[in-house]
């Protein structure tokens, strides 16, 4: 990991990677698409209802990754000082923003058809909801400083603590009783049937090459704005 | 001792005690962050009747009437250790029925009898194309089995 935290080494490595991860996970995302809406049957209780998992389940996934990728990045910086680490973390705050929102709104239109419910006060959809209003704290957390560079410390240990969060989405469905059903894909074994679960595949990888083309382009801003600020100290100086 | 060591064993401490927080309050908060009481659990309660409640169960096979009014319900709500008979009057979701989970929201009447002002459908979180859902070993909504008895149960007689 340290040898990645050079910014020079990082933009080699970033700007080929992003168009790739642009351009394949588009078309996984349109291929992933197609087949969760026409190709899969039905869900036999759910019928058609069910192909939103197909976006839900990935937004779930890239807004929980997304916040444990932002403590480990505060982590990072907290202990090891690394330079890119902070921006990382704020770079991932919008879209793991944005992929919690999905998944909320994706899951509250699933609700109405199966549950029979927009919303109810779950143990899963308040520790989801909960998420949310963590990423909304920690961006404004991050704008308070301008926007640029590191996070500050406070904004880091926020980060930290915002991680416990996590487990307890995880877990809630298990700890205690709740609308939402149990996790149907656990290590080593789905309860998804082979017919429905391989578009998820597509779209749960696909989401997670845009997720990570928009945290790159977005490090790469910040970088870019950190080298043209110190370009224009620069020319301040000289005049 | 380095500072950069120092800063890693100061977060490491902040780290186990962060988790350590989050459990315990997990765990204390079991009975006042479950959505739902289960029959056995709303029983072990004593629930005052009239008081708002919300119940959770397996609406248990072949315990369904509808009434001649034609807007009300009678069944059985179960999770295999007790069983609650519950009366609701409306429109139930497209995925309510036997043998599925369910959540009523409502209060118990002086009777034992659970009163629901509106019904939820639960669904388990297993997935199958139509013809392997007529099955009549299909298992579904096992999941709803408290205290963390899961549906795991091999999905036996599917034909391929």
């Amino acid at each position: 990991m340290h040898r990645f935290a050079n910014p020079q080494r990082f933009l080699s490595i970033a700007r080929p990677l992003t168009p790739w991860l642009v351009g394949v996970g588009i078309l996984l995302v349109l291929a992933g698409a197609y087949a969760g809406l026409l190709l899969t049957p039905p869900d036999a209780r759910q019928g058609d209802s069910a192909r939103i998992l197909y976006v839900h389940v990935p937004a779930a996934w890239l807004g929980m990754a997304g916040w444990g990728s932002i403590s480990i990045a505060a982590l990072m910086q907290l202990v090891w000082r690394h330079p890119l680490a902070g921006l990382a973390a704020r770079a991932l705050a919008m879209p793991g923003a944005l992929f919690t929102a999905i998944c909320l709104a994706t899951g509250s239109i699933w609700g109405r058809p199966t549950w029979g419910t927009w919303w109810e006060w779950d143990g899963r959809l308040t520790s989801m909801l909960v998420l949310l209003f963590l990423y909304m704290g920690f961006i404004a957390f991050t704008n308070l400083d301008g926007g640029k560079g590191a996070i500050s410390r406070p904004a880091a240990i926020y980060a930290l603590v915002g991680a416990i969060n996590l487990p307890i989405i995880n877990r809630s469905v298990v700890w205690w009783n709740s609308l939402h059903q149990p996790s149907s894909i656990t290590i080593g074994k789905s309860a998804i049937a082979g017919e429905l679960l391989w578009p998820l595949g597509l779209t749960f990888f696909g989401f997670s090459m845009l997720f990570a083309a928009i945290v790159l382009m977005r490090m790469r801003r910040f970088l870019a704005d950190a080298r043209n600020e110190a370009r224009l100290r620069r020319m301040a100086v000289e005049y | 001792m380095k500072p950069k060591q120092q800063r890693l064993i100061l977060a490491g401490l902040a780290i186990i005690a962060i988790i350590g927080a989050g459990l315990l309050a997990s765990v204390a908060m079991r009975q006042q962050a479950a959505y739902f009481y289960s029959p056995s659990e709303a029983r072990a309660a004593h629930i005052a009747p009239g008081t708002s409640a919300r119940l959770g169960g397996m609406v248990e096979r072949g315990s369904v009437q509808r009434n001649a009014d034609g807007i009300t319900i009678d069944f059985l709500l179960t999770d295999g250790r007790a069983t609650v008979p519950v009366r609701y009057q409306g429109i139930v979701p497209d995925l309510f029925g036997e043998g599925q989970g369910a959540v009523a929201d409502g209060h118990f009447d002086a009777n034992g009898r659970f009163v629901a002002d509106r019904i939820l459908a639960k669904h388990d979180e297993n997935y199958m194309p139509p013809q392997m859902g007529q099955m009549p070993t299909h298992n579904g909504g096992d999941s709803l089995v408290v205290d963390g008895a899961n549906s795991g149960a091999p999905r036996e007689g599917q034909n391929k």
